[in-house]
């Protein structure tokens, strides 16, 4: 199967990125999930190699590189045994930073953005609190304005990255009175006064750091508010699509990891006097994973592509991330299973894999939330407007067209080698056939570019004249495939299908050109 | 979302395709499915209409276009809630002339395959026996040189076109050994020692399904399509785009299904309110489409792939195991949808849901798929 949205300059970042982590996370992991923290200097070592800004700008420290490189970058840290790991590094880069970039004032992006690219400030998204999860309109915190600052009081949870981390994107009601509409974000400094953490435990995501934050009488300056105020929910939603997105990654790409994990085992383990990848049920339960981990895949590329030439996406999104999620837990359920009892102890990184996985179908929004907005759209046809239109990292990036390009292709077999009839012969050509044919009904117009004839059949007869005129149905055509149509060596109905006729108007009647030429 | 693959040509394609079904084929089919069978009219206005012809030999009337135009047909066929009338008219062209299009000499193409682009001859492929479906490799029907012909004995069963088709694409033993020992010929329907009956099935209705027997029947040499004992290499060749026609369908089909269950949902009321309204339908709605989207969208990167020339075997296998089993699925639930009515003939979800069961069996099973994905991705 071909794939045709990475290049060559994709396969090896992703060679790169592979041989980083394999010696500067892998070997470590166990030692951060048993800490329950990443290191400061795993931000940093991955900010000077420059992966914290694949989409950013160059002025801010960011690579400038389309989104296939995130999609790389998103599946390499998804395969790395911990989805603590793959959490802490996409919240900094797809979750929390985006805001910076997307709404903050350059003084912010001098601030917050160009530290957040070099790995010196790990960054949040607090959204979540303990009385609104997905509900999000629902959020208590308050904001509010006295002089040159806000003073924010309130309480997030499930913070990741919140107890070690620097700077918190913090979603504040700045009108308590309105709903959605009195929400704005805040930049707000982890270790600004009056603002506290606590670490949660939890089933899994072991090597990243989950906070209850409070916020007590906290002066934020109001240059730390992104964007417009009380504009705080639009933005949200403008940065779900990517959010999901990686989400979706993260299901399919975690799935594989730990099929290739299952079936290196199944090779080795043996029952029976046989290894167990002989059985025929275990196949064919890894057929069915397989299957659908890559129709997963493929499916999240395609949103991906979209995603990257700047369109909104809302309903793909929604199920690539309900979708991906949801089989990362089948998948781990059942691979859990080939390494039998061995899949239930640490030695191995089957028991990992399993708790991992089960809080994607819950964060970044659940799977009950994600149909409820396929629900919204697919039965009551219900088109999500795009919130935000400027400056999404993603529309900036460059297109990646070699779809496109390919396309092409197909069409442009089979050329005649007819020799070309001059303009003149071909309009007497037509007059001759037109005569003979029954009425069209309508009046259908062929366009050779510098001139064209005009078949009107709608007085009983066909009147054909090289005069321009209004009609019911135009097409293009180049006058060499027409002529090869009037000598009887192309077939119109062919020419259309091959893209060689451009139909404007009533296909119908441009169809009628068959029996025109008898 | 699609529009990698469909351009302004292929969207009015469809549309002057939908509209040549609406009024040509749709009326037809309640008649179709009491009768058991297709018309042979409708194989000739599909014939005239330049259908047959797509991605066909220009030389015996078809036209070069791209493997997407043919998507479409299966698509559009497909929602006419008739899974006999797609598969029987789909059968003449994407099993039968597709072998005669890739092998076949030209007296086989002129002959057959320029009548059967014009819709005047209408095809079958036969490989199925009553002992060797899956297994294709253990099929016992023979073809003894003698002189100047082929003496073939044995028999077929399953076949869909089998009873009413002009010439059947036969797979045959050549030789004794496995599979090795196949080859495939044109056998004319007409010929002495053809005879054919008709098998009740539990849906396909408008299909017809033939158990055919062959007794001593004389095959001249240059009936044999492609090589001796090439026959089952073609029918593996064969396979990917049998696949992708059938994983086409079973989305196409699931899309339609789907609608209709919709429609029902938002007109139907209970409790004071329109069914599309509760939260749980609401929410099967939203993961059916969601599944069948996404089967869609990797079925034509295959589509795509395949086209471009690009192995995609065991992605065939995979698409095709996903989406008759999303089939299953969709119709299960839409008819669930419509309570007592799913049930009754009146409505459609019935032939719909019955039409669905065979997508997991015919074409390879389900099982069989695994098996082929196994073997590709195990060591
Ligand atoms: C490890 C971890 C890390 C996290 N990281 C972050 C983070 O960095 N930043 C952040 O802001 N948040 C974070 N979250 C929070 C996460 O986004 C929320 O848990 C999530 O949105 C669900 O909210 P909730 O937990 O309040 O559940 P609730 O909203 O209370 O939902 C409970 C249940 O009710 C269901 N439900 C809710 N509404 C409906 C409805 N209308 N119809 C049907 N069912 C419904 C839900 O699907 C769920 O099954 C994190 C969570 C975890 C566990
Ligand atoms: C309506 C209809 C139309 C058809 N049209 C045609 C046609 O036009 N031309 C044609 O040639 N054929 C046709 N077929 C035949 C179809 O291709 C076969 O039915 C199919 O290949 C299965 O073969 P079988 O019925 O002999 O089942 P079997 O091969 O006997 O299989 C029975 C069961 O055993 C399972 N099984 C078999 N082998 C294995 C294994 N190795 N591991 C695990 N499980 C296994 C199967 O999956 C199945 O569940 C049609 C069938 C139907 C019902």
């Amino acid at each position: 199967m071909k794939n045709y949205y990475f290049n060559e300059d994709h396969e090896m970042f992703r060679q790169g990125l592979k041989d980083f982590l394999a010696k500067e996370v892998i070997p470590n992991i166990e030692k951060w999930e048993e800490e329950q923290r990443i290191p400061k200097e795993v931000f940093k070592k991955f900010g000077d190699m420059g992966y914290l800004g694949l989409n950013y700008p160059e002025k801010y420290g960011g690579t400038d590189a389309d989104f296939f490189y995130s999609v790389v970058f998103v599946e390499e840290i998804s395969k790395v045994f911990s989805g603590g790991f793959m959490a802490a590094f996409s919240v900094q880069q797809y979750m929390s930073s985006p805001y910076l970039f997307k709404h903050g004032s350059e003084f912010i992006k001098e601030k917050y953005l160009t530290k957040a690219i070099t790995g010196d400030a790990i960054c949040s998204i607090a959204i979540t609190e303990p009385n609104a999860g997905s509900d999000v309109a629902n959020i208590r915190t308050t904001a509010v304005r006295e002089g040159d600052h806000y003073i924010v009081n309130g309480s997030k949870t499930f913070i990741t990255s919140g107890v070690y981390g620097d700077v918190l994107i913090t979603v504040v009601k700045t009108d308590p009175s309105e709903g959605f509409n009195g929400i704005s974000l805040l930049v707000i400094d982890r270790h600004a006064d009056g603002v506290s953490a606590t670490k949660l435990k939890k089933l899994g995501w072991h090597a990243s750091d989950t906070a209850e934050l409070a916020f007590d009488n906290v002066k934020v300056p109001v240059e730390n508010l992104l964007g417009d105020e009380n504009q705080g929910f639009f933005y949200l939603m403008g940065g779900l699509q990517l959010e999901r997105l990686v989400g979706a990654i993260g299901g399919y790409a975690g799935s594989e990891s730990a099929l290739d994990y299952s079936l290196q085992y199944m090779s080795e383990r043996e029952a029976f006097g046989r290894s167990i990848n002989k059985f025929q049920v275990l196949r064919h339960r890894v057929a069915q994973m397989a299957s659908e981990i890559e129709c997963i895949k493929y499916f999240v590329y395609n949103c991906c592509k979209l995603h990257a030439d700047g369109e909104y996406v809302v309903k793909e999104c929604s199920m690539a991330k309900l979708l991906g999620t949801e089989l990362s837990d089948k998948v781990m359920y059942q691979c859990l299973q080939f390494f039998g009892g061995y899949g239930y102890m640490e030695e191995y990184k089957m028991a990992r894999m399993f708790r991992d996985s089960r809080i994607g179908t819950i964060g970044g929004g659940t799977s009950e939330i994600m149909r409820e907005i396929i629900a919204k759209m697919v039965i009551d046809d219900k088109s999500y407007a795009k919130t935000t239109s400027k400056s999404n990292p993603i529309s900036n990036t460059k297109k990646t067209d070699s779809i496109k390009e390919e396309k092409t292709k197909s069409n442009n077999q089979n050329t005649t080698n007819t020799k070309i009839m001059s303009y003149e012969n071909t309009l007497n050509a037509m007059k001759e056939k037109a005569a003979s044919a029954d009425a069209l009904g309508s009046i259908l117009k062929l366009n050779f570019g510098e001139n064209q004839i005009v078949i009107d059949g709608t007085n009983g007869g066909n009147v054909v004249s090289g005069d321009d005129a209004e009609a019911n149905c135009t097409v293009d055509v180049s006058l060499e495939d027409f002529t090869a149509m009037v000598k009887g060596e192309l077939n119109p109905m062919g020419a259309f299908m091959a893209g060689k006729m451009k139909v404007k108007g009533d296909t119908g009647i441009a169809l009628k050109l068959q029996s025109l030429m008898g | 979302m699609h529009s990698f693959y469909f351009h302004d040509e292929h969207n009015l394609f469809r549309k002057s395709l939908r509209d040549f079904l609406d009024k040509e084929i749709v009326p037809e089919i309640d008649q179709w499915e009491e009768n058991g069978r297709v018309s042979k009219s409708a194989f000739k206005k599909m014939g005239e209409m330049g259908y047959y012809g797509l991605g066909m030999d220009e030389k015996y009337g078809g036209v070069n276009t791209d493997v997407f135009y043919t998507i479409i047909l299966i698509e559009e066929l497909n929602k006419c809630n008739s899974g006999g009338t797609a598969a029987s008219l789909l059968a003449h062209s994407t099993l039968a002339m597709e072998h005669l299009q890739k092998n076949g000499n030209d007296f086989l193409k002129t002959n057959y395959l320029k009548p059967a682009i014009n819709g005047d001859l209408i095809g079958c492929l036969a490989i199925t026996e009553p002992n060797a479906g899956s297994d294709v490799a253990s099929i016992k029907t023979s073809a003894v040189k003698k002189e100047n012909h082929y003496i073939l004995n044995g028999s077929k069963t399953f076949i869909t076109n089998g009873v009413y088709s002009d010439f059947m694409v036969v797979a045959t033993r050549t030789e004794n050994t496995g599979f090795e020992g196949i080859s495939m010929m044109l056998i004319d329907s007409k010929w002495e020692g053809v005879s054919a009956t008709p098998l009740k099935k539990l849906g396909w209705h408008a299909s017809d399904t033939g158990e055919i027997s062959f007794d001593n029947v004389k095959v001249p040499f240059e009936h044999l399509i492609g090589e001796e004992n090439q026959g089952f290499y073609y029918i593996m060749q064969r396979f990917e785009l049998e696949r992708l026609v059938l994983s086409t369908g079973a989305l196409a089909s699931a899309e339609y299904a789907l609608d209709y269950g919709l429609k029902y949902l938002s007109e139907r009321e209970a409790f004071g309110r329109p069914l599309s309204k509760f939260q749980e339908l609401r929410h099967r709605v939203a993961q059916l489409s969601s599944e069948i989207e996404s089967l869609k969208s990797f079925n034509y990167q295959i589509c795509r792939s395949f086209s471009d020339g690009y192995d995609v075997t065991t992605q065939c296998a995979m698409v095709k195991l996903l989406s008759t089993e999303l089939m299953d699925k969709v119709s299960y639930e839409v008819l669930q949808f419509l309570g007592g009515y799913g049930y009754m003939e009146e409505y459609q979800a019935a032939r719909i849901f019955r039409d669905s069961r065979i997508g997991t069996i015919g074409g390879g099973t389900s099982e069989i798929m695994r098996e082929i994905i196994a073997k590709q991705i195990i060591q």
